[in-house]
C-alpha cells in the first residue's frame, strides 16, 4: 500500500492505536529488534486539510472519537476499490458535517437528517457512482427517520454508515434517539426514562424488517477484533453498491469520549461492556439481490415531441377560423351536477370544439373534495378574442344536470340567457322569468338509448342546437377522436342527436331577449 | 401547434422542454397534477420521477440531484411549501439552481384546497432561515405556465439560485390552448457540480461557513447576485396605462379578472389601466412607479388579506394612494365586484 504524505495521523484515535492496522503482517516478527508501526494515510485523504485551515493534517474530531477511525476504513476500503474518481460523499450535520475536509471525493453537505433523501436522488442522477450517506444517530435516528427507512425501503443503491454514539455530540452531549436507558445527558439528567423518553431505536434491526435492503449489519469499535469485522462491513456494504445490488447499511458502534466523560480506552471499554449488550452485533440482512426480483413493467421510451404531444397536436391555427360563422363575441358556460354526470367531460369536450373551431378557449373545474363528494360544476369560456377572466360568474347559459344545480345556479345567468335542465319539467316552487328555460329529460333519454352515461352527450346536443354556438360537425369529429370504443362512440352519436332533435320538436319555449348570436 | 392542455400538466411540459429530468414530490391538491403528469412523463425520456415520503424529503431530494448539474423541480400547495421551507434555504445557501412550485390553495393550516395568493409573503419575502431571495415568477395562464417555467429554469440557472412559479389553484386546474415549439435546450456548463468523476472530484456542494468572516463574504456574493437579478430581470405587463386615472394591479389569475374589468370599466367611460408583475421577485419597481406617475389611486387586488401591496406601497413610496381589495377563502371576485369597488374609489377623489 502507497502512502503519497508517508508517516501522518488521520486522527487522533489512530496515534494511541496499537494492533489495528491490517497491513502489517498478522504475527509480526519479534526477533528483539524495536520495530515502527508506519501509520500510512489512505490517498484518498487530501495531504493536507487545507479546507480545515492552511497546513492542517490533524482532524477536527476529539481524541478517541470513532468519526477518524471510521473515515479511515471508508477511505482505505474507497482506495482499494479503486473508486476515488467515482464517489460522491454526502456528509450530515453533527460532528462529522465537515468531512469533506478529509475526503478528496465529490463532496455535498446537506441538511440535519436528509442525507438519504439527497443521496437518493444524487444516485439517481449519476446512477453509475458510488453515493455514500455518512450520519449520526441524531441525524439518522431522529430527525431523519423518515428518510432513511424510506430509502431503504426504496432499496436506494447508496451506502448508508450510520455511526452511533448515544449521544448528540456537536451540540454538546444532549440526548439521542440511540442513549440508553438511564444513561444520563444534558436533556436527560436523571438518566433516559422510558416513561419520558422512550426506548433506545435500533435502526439496523428496524430496517431489517424491510423487504429491500440487501446487506444490514452493526459493528463496534470496541476492540481490535472488532474493529477488523467493521473494516470488513465497510468494505462489503461499499461491493454491494460497487455491484449495484441495491441499499447497504452499517451500523457503527462508536466512542465519544468527550462526551461520555471517559478517555479513549476506558471508552472502548465502555462499547464492550455496556452498549453492545444493548445493541447487538450481527449481520441481520445479507441477501442476494436475484432474491428480490419482481417482475416490472418497463416504461415505454418515446420521444420528447412524442411524449408532449407536439408531434400529434391537431390544430396549429391559431387565428379564428372564417369558415364558422360564430355570431357572437364570447359565450360563457356553467356547467353543473352530481359526480359521474360527465360535468366536467362535457366542458372539456366543447373548449375542444371551441378550439378546432379557432376560438379562444378556457375550461375552469370546481375540483378536489366537492368533486368527490357529489358535486361538480365547470366554467366555460368560448371567445374569438383572448379570454380574460376564466371565472364565469354570470353565465349567458348555465346547463344544470340537476336540480340542485337548477336552484344553485340559475339566478347567476344573464338577462335573456339560456338554462338547460335535465328533467321533464322545471322542478316545483322554481320560477325563473328572466332566461330561457329548456327542460330536456337528458337522463330518460340517455336510458332509452342505452345508458344514462351519455346524458351530457345528450345536453350536449341541445346545447349546440339550442344556441348555435359551435357546430354539430364539430362535435361529431372531437367525439370521433376521443372516444375510442366504437359501441360507446355509436352511443355518443345517437344521444347527440336525441338532444338536437330535443330542440327541434320543442322549439317554442318562450323565450326573453336572446343574447346576440343566439337562435 | 395547439393542444388543449391544464396548467399543471403545461408547467410540466414546459419544464421537459426546458430540459428538467428529475422531479422529485408528494401529492396535494391542487398541485396534484404536477407530480402525476411528471410521473408519466420522466420516466419515458430517461428521466427520473419519484415520489417522496414527504415534501421535506423531496425538496432534499432536489437539493441531491441539483448538486450533480441536473434540472430538477419539485411542486406543491401551501402546506407543502411550509414543509420545504428549510430545504429551500439550504439550496439557496449552497447556490443550487431548480425550480418549485407552489400551485396556492387557502390558508393558513390546512386551509381549503380552493384558490388563494395568500403565499406571496412565504415565498416572495423568504420563508426559510437566513439571508436569501428566491426568484419569483407568476404565471396568468395555461400558456404561460409552460412558458414561465422554461424561463424560471435558464433563471434559476444563471443565478445559481432557486426559482419558484407562484401559480394558484385556477391557473393550475384550468384548461386553455397550449402552443408548444420543440426547441434545442440550452444549458449552461456548471463546472461546480458534483458528479462522481475525476473532473469534479475537488468539488463541494454545502451551505456552512463557520467563519463570521466567511458567511459574510458569502452573503455579500449572494446580495450582488440578487442586485444583478433586480436590474436585469423584473417582468411585467399593462395596458390601458397611458391616461389612466386609476391603476388596477394583481398577478396571476387576478391579473386576467383585472384586465376584463378594465376593459369594462372602459366601455363605462373610466379610465382604468393595468399593471400586472410577471417576476415577484425582482419586483418590477420602477416600472410600477413610470406607470402610476400620473394616476390618481393605484388599487391593489389580491385573493389574499393585503401582501403583494406591501410592495407596491414600498415602490410608490407615498406618491400616490394605494388601495387594497382582498378576497379569501377561495372567494374569486367577479368582474362586477371588481367594477363597483373602482367606481367607489372613484368615487372619493383625493
Amino acid at each position: 500500500m502507497e502512502s503519497k504524505s508517508g508517516i501522518s495521523t488521520i486522527a487522533a484515535t489512530t496515534v494511541t492505536e496499537t494492533q489495528s492496522d491490517a497491513r502489517l503482517p498478522a504475527n509480526p516478527p519479534n526477533n528483539g529488534e524495536a520495530y515502527e508501526i508506519l501509520h500510512s494515510k489512505s490517498t484518498l485523504f487530501y495531504d493536507e486539510y487545507s479546507r480545515k485551515a492552511e497546513g492542517k493534517k490533524q482532524t477536527h474530531y476529539c481524541p478517541g472519537c470513532g468519526h477518524g477511525l471510521v473515515h479511515k476504513l471508508i477511505a482505505e476500503a474507497l482506495q482499494d476499490l479503486g473508486e476515488q474518481d467515482n464517489t460522491i460523499f454526502v456528509s450530515p450535520v453533527g460532528c462529522s458535517v465537515f468531512a469533506y475536509y478529509y475526503f478528496d471525493v465529490g463532496n455535498v453537505q446537506v441538511a440535519h437528517g436528509r442525507a438519504p433523501a439527497s443521496a437518493s436522488a444524487i444516485k439517481r442522477s449519476c446512477p453509475g457512482r458510488m453515493v455514500i450517506s455518512y450520519q449520526g444517530d441524531g441525524d439518522l435516528a431522529a430527525i431523519g427517520t423518515a428518510e432513511i427507512v424510506h430509502a431503504a425501503n426504496r432499496g436506494e443503491k447508496i451506502t448508508v454508515f450510520f455511526v452511533n454514539n448515544g449521544i448528540y455530540g456537536m451540540t454538546g452531549g444532549q440526548m439521542a434517539p440511540t442513549t440508553m436507558i438511564g444513561e444520563k445527558s444534558t436533556t436527560s439528567p436523571w438518566g433516559r426514562r422510558p416513561s419520558n423518553e422512550g426506548y433506545p431505536l435500533h435502526m439496523a434491526e428496524l430496517l431489517a424488517t424491510l423487504e429491500a435492503p440487501i446487506y444490514i449489519e452493526r459493528v463496534a469499535l470496541s476492540d481490535g477484533k472488532n474493529i477488523m469485522k467493521a473494516r470488513r462491513a465497510i468494505r462489503k456494504a461499499l461491493e454491494v453498491q460497487r455491484d449495484g445490488a441495491g441499499f447497504s447499511f452499517v451500523e457503527i458502534l462508536s466512542p465519544c469520549p468527550t462526551i461520555w466523560g471517559k478517555d479513549p480506552v476506558a471508552a472502548r471499554q465502555w462499547i464492550a461492556d455496556k452498549i453492545i449488550p444493548a445493541f447487538p452485533l450481527s449481520v441481520f440482512r445479507d441477501h442476494a439481490p436475484e432474491a428480490l426480483a419482481v417482475k416490472e413493467v418497463e416504461p415505454p421510451q418515446r420521444s420528447v415531441a412524442e411524449v408532449l404531444g407536439i408531434a400529434t397536436s391537431n390544430d396549429g391555427d391559431t387565428t379564428h377560423r372564417a369558415e364558422f360563422d360564430h355570431r357572437f363575441e364570447d359565450v360563457k358556460i356553467k356547467i353543473a351536477g352530481l359526480g359521474g354526470q360527465g360535468v366536467l367531460l362535457l366542458g372539456q369536450l366543447l373548449i375542444e370544439m371551441g378550439m378546432r373551431e379557432g376560438l379562444e378557449v378556457n375550461w375552469l373545474p370546481s375540483y378536489g373534495p366537492e368533486m368527490r363528494s357529489g358535486s361538480a360544476h365547470c366554467h366555460v369560456c368560448l371567445s374569438r378574442e383572448p379570454i380574460g377572466s376564466p371565472l364565469v360568474s354570470h353565465p349567458d347559459v348555465l346547463v344544470a344536470m340537476n336540480e340542485v344545480s337548477l336552484r344553485k345556479f340559475a339566478h347567476e345567468v344573464v338577462r335573456g340567457g339560456v338554462i338547460l335542465y335535465n328533467g321533464a319539467k322545471l322542478p316545483e316552487n322554481i320560477s325563473i322569468a328572466h332566461a330561457q328555460v329548456v327542460a330536456i329529460p337528458a337522463s330518460e333519454i340517455a336510458d332509452k338509448l342505452g345508458s344514462t352515461k351519455v346524458a351530457n352527450i345528450v345536453m350536449m346536443g341541445a346545447l349546440l342546437e339550442e344556441t348555435e354556438c359551435l357546430a354539430a360537425g364539430t362535435a361529431w369529429s372531437v367525439l370521433q377522436d376521443k372516444v375510442k370504443k366504437l359501441d360507446l362512440l355509436e352511443l355518443d352519436r345517437k344521444a347527440l342527436n336525441a338532444g338536437r332533435l330535443f330542440i327541434d320538436e320543442h322549439a317554442h319555449i318562450g323565450a326573453l331577449d336572446q343574447p346576440d348570436g343566439f337562435a | 401547434m395547439r393542444q388543449l392542455c391544464k396548467g399543471n400538466v403545461a408547467l410540466v411540459k414546459g419544464a421537459i422542454l426546458a430540459g428538467c429530468r428529475g422531479y422529485y414530490g408528494y401529492p396535494i391538491t391542487p398541485a396534484s397534477e404536477i407530480a402525476e403528469a411528471a410521473a408519466l412523463y420522466f420516466p419515458q425520456i430517461g428521466g427520473t420521477f419519484l415520489q417522496a415520503e414527504s415534501e421535506t424529503a423531496a425538496i432534499n431530494m432536489v437539493y441531491g440531484a441539483a448538486a450533480t448539474g441536473l434540472r430538477v423541480m419539485s411542486g406543491s400547495s401551501g402546506p407543502g411549501l411550509s414543509l420545504m421551507q428549510e430545504g429551500i434555504s439550504y439550496l439557496a445557501g449552497a447556490e443550487l439552481p431548480c425550480v418549485i412550485v407552489d400551485v396556492m390553495r387557502g390558508g393558513p393550516g390546512l386551509g381549503n384546497i380552493a384558490p388563494e395568493q395568500s403565499d406571496y409573503f412565504a415565498m416572495v419575502k423568504g420563508g426559510g432561515h437566513g439571508n436569501y431571495r428566491n426568484l419569483v415568477l407568476a404565471p396568468s395562464s395555461v400558456q404561460e405556465m409552460a412558458d414561465l417555467t422554461i424561463l424560471a429554469f435558464e433563471l434559476a440557472d444563471k443565478y445559481r439560485n432557486p426559482a419558484v412559479i407562484l401559480a394558484d389553484g385556477f391557473v393550475g386546474q384550468m384548461m386553455e390552448p397550449l402552443d408548444l415549439e420543440y426547441r434545442e435546450i440550452l444549458q449552461p456548463e456548471k463546472p461546480w457540480a458534483v458528479k462522481g468523476t475525476h473532473e469534479t472530484r475537488g468539488n463541494l456542494i454545502s451551505s456552512i461557513f463557520l467563519e463570521s468572516d466567511g458567511l459574510e463574504e458569502h452573503q455579500r456574493n449572494m446580495e450582488a447576485k440578487y442586485r444583478r437579478a433586480q436590474e436585469a430581470e423584473p417582468r411585467y405587463e399593462s395596458c390601458h396605462i397611458e391616461d389612466a386615472e386609476i391603476l388596477l394591479v394583481g398577478y396571476g389569475i387576478v391579473a386576467r379578472i383585472l384586465h376584463s374589468t378594465v376593459e369594462a370599466l372602459r366601455k363605462q367611460g373610466v379610465k382604468a389601466g393595468l399593471f400586472r408583475p410577471i417576476t415577484l421577485w425582482p419586483y418590477p419597481s420602477k416600472a410600477l412607479v413610470e406607470a402610476a406617475a400620473n394616476v390618481e389611486k393605484v388599487l391593489v387586488v389580491e385573493l389574499s388579506n393585503g401582501q403583494m401591496v406591501e410592495d407596491v406601497r414600498l415602490a410608490l413610496d407615498g406618491t400616490v394612494p394605494v388601495e387594497f381589495y382582498g378576497r379569501g377563502g377561495g372567494n374569486v371576485p367577479s368582474v362586477k365586484e371588481l367594477q363597483e369597488q373602482v367606481l367607489s374609489q372613484m368615487a372619493v377623489r383625493v
